[in-house]
């Protein structure tokens, strides 16, 4: 999103303070095995991933916060069990909104409403609306706890990166700092510098896809009134706000509203409060009271770079990818980038794994930007038809989709953000044809409730043996790693037999240190299971 | 796969039908009648190599 507001950088929480340090002073430039740059919630989330697992980060941000700006809201399942892992998620869904009940305007009519009943036995919602910023201090909070447990992480506020020289064995940085310049070197440099990543550009590498044309407004309301927690979403509103408008809760009473502008608009004029009050009282009815919280207006894209990664230097979240708001599908998948870069980045500076791990990050990734690219813009070309004929088909299933549930499975006012399944990848290795196909090799882990609480939680930090009604030792070393047996039953436990056993009878699933399965049989077989370990480290 | 031969029993009635289905509506109203149509049929069809033959012969037959 390119966020056109004036007070995108205004802080809202000053979580990291500028401090000057003796790196600053240093004759030779520091080295840190890895430099993280941004500290958004994907820079939040890599640098608390690696720290917890022992790699030393230094985080690197221009602000001392979050600012306001036009910001992420819903967070997936998928994110918030990541986040669980990195132990920031309770907090999160204590402060977010959950909503279930949906309602699809065409005009003044109300086409349909629907129930996101979410499949019951997972610990977490289907997702939760939650400020960014919010997002952002709950991993703030959660890297403060770790750093107070030992994890080795350096927050630097106000520390803006100049410069990145890619120097052969490591990666040389230069930081402006409001004492001056200095510089660090990294051995690898993660850059979560947001769409218009300053990395991205020092290094002169692209950002090639598809420009939208059209101008969105967001408004932030405060309400006190009864006004129901649902997802409201009109396609050609009767108050006359361009092609489409939208209406979700957020914590605090706040209420996000989002007005379709179109293309050829008067931005300032836009922006004016009585103009954007004019928008609200058509659309909430002249009796409702509110206060206006925050206003932006913002266009977007859909594009992504080449590759992700740059030799030492690795690209994650929006400035690897950058997405349509609909569908919620940008800062859930930079999270997903950060659980799927941290453990190999580990993995390869212990030299347990070669490096060559790292391109299935890229290739893993890549593969789930554009899956993520596509639904994206199959949203936005129902939302806004770019051609007579298409809004004449668009307009069709609106019409049908009162009447008939065939044509609402048509409606697309953005598709929920899944997590991907890694089919093909390298790291994958043998399946079972009697098991589920939702849990086939290359699929995140679906939670289930176990005996002991939530599968999801039993899961250790490293690679995971779990079986299902199978025997195998307690534990099992290869090629430098230590795997953990998790030894479950699914005698009495429909979930978790319906989601991993299948018409099998017993299971063993190697799962890899991000919760994707990496591999699974109906029974133990060391030498199997070393090899596909081998496998899901890049070292076959 | 799409069945191209000969299916309707009376096609001068099943072609009448069809035209008279838009009677009184203006062009508009028939391009979105033609619209609704198609996507009743194809939801019916379910089919997405029948489905794509269709669009294919479809296509070919406005000459590209």
């Amino acid at each position: 999103m390119t966020d056109r507001g004036t007070d995108q950088y205004r802080q809202v929480f000053r979580l990291y303070p500028y401090a000057k340090l003796p790196d600053q002073q240093s004759a030779l430039p520091v080295r840190h095995p890895v430099v993280v740059v941004g500290a958004g919630p994907v820079g939040l989330a890599v640098a608390l991933d690696l720290s917890r697992q022992g790699v030393p980060v230094l985080l690197l941000d221009e602000a001392e916060g979050p600012g306001i700006g036009s910001r992420a809201l819903c967070f997936a399942k998928r994110t918030l069990e990541i986040c669980d892992r990195l132990g920031a998620a309770e907090a999160m869904v204590a402060k977010g909104v959950e909503w279930n009940l949906g309602k699809v305007f065409h005009d003044d009519r109300l086409l349909y409403e629907f129930n996101l009943l979410p499949e019951s036995g997972h610990a977490f919602p289907a997702f939760i609306n939650l400020q960014q910023p919010w997002f952002e201090k709950f991993l703030h909070d959660a890297i403060r706890a770790a750093q107070a447990d030992g994890a080795p992480i350096r927050i630097r506020g106000r520390n803006r990166v100049e410069a990145v020289t890619p120097a052969g064995d490591h990666v040389s940085v230069e930081i402006s700092t409001p004492d001056g310049p200095y510089h660090v070197e990294a051995d690898w440099l993660i850059a979560c510098d947001g769409a218009r990543s300053p990395v991205r550009h020092m290094l002169g590498l692209g950002f090639e896809g598809r420009v939208f044309e059209d101008n969105f407004l967001i408004a932030d309301v405060r309400m006190k009134g009864d006004f129901p927690t649902e997802r409201w979403f009109w396609f050609e509103p009767h108050f006359k706000s361009g092609d489409s408008a939208l209406l979700h809760r957020q914590p605090d009473d706040i209420w996000r509203i989002d007005f379709q502008l179109g293309w050829n608009i008067d931005r300032d004029k836009e922006l004016e409060p009585a103009n954007i009050r004019a928008r609200v009282d058509a659309m909430l009815g002249p009796d409702v009271e509110y206060e206006l919280d925050w206003c932006s207006i913002y266009t977007f894209q859909c594009r992504r770079m080449e590759k992700f990664r740059h030799d030492r230097v690795i690209f994650a979240g929006d400035s690897a990818h950058q997405l349509s708001p609909f569908g919620a599908r940008g800062a859930n998948s930079g999270i997903q980038d950060a659980d799927n870069l941290c453990w190999k980045l580990k993995l390869v500076l212990e030299g347990v794994a070669p490096d060559t791990l790292l391109d299935s990050y890229e290739a893993e990734r890549i593969q789930a930007a554009d899956e993520n690219i596509l639904h994206s813009t199959r949203s936005t070309d129902f939302i806004t038809p770019k051609s007579p004929v298409s809004r004449l088909f668009r307009n069709a299933v609106l019409d049908l989709a009162e009447q008939l549930p065939f044509a609402r499975g048509m409606v697309n006012s953005g598709r929920l953000s899944t997590p991907c399944i890694h089919d093909g990848s390298a790291l994958n290795g043998p399946d079972h044809s009697a098991m589920p196909r939702r849990s086939r090799p290359g699929s995140p882990c679906p939670d289930a409730p176990v005996e002991a609480g939530w599968l999801l939680r039993q899961l250790g930090p490293g690679f995971t043996l779990m079986t299902i009604d199978a025997e195998a030792p307690e534990t099992l070393s290869a090629h430098g790693l230590t795997v953990a047996r998790l030894a479950l039953t699914a005698r009495g436990n429909e979930a978790l037999r319906e989601r991993y056993l299948g018409k099998a009878a017993s299971a063993v699933y190697l799962i890899r240190p991000d919760r994707h399965i990496a591999a699974r049989w109906k029974s133990f077989d060391e030498s199997a299971i070393g090899a596909a370990l081998a496998r899901a480290i890049a070292r076959e | 796969m799409l069945n191209t031969d000969p299916n309707l029993p009376d096609p001068d009635e099943a072609y009448a039908r069809l035209i008279a289905a838009h009677d009184g509506l203006s062009e508009a109203e028939s391009h979105a009648m033609n619209a609704r149509l198609v996507l009743i049929l194809m939801n019916h069809i379910g089919d997405r190599t029948v489905l794509d033959e269709a669009l294919r012969l479809a296509r070919e037959g406005a000459g590209s």
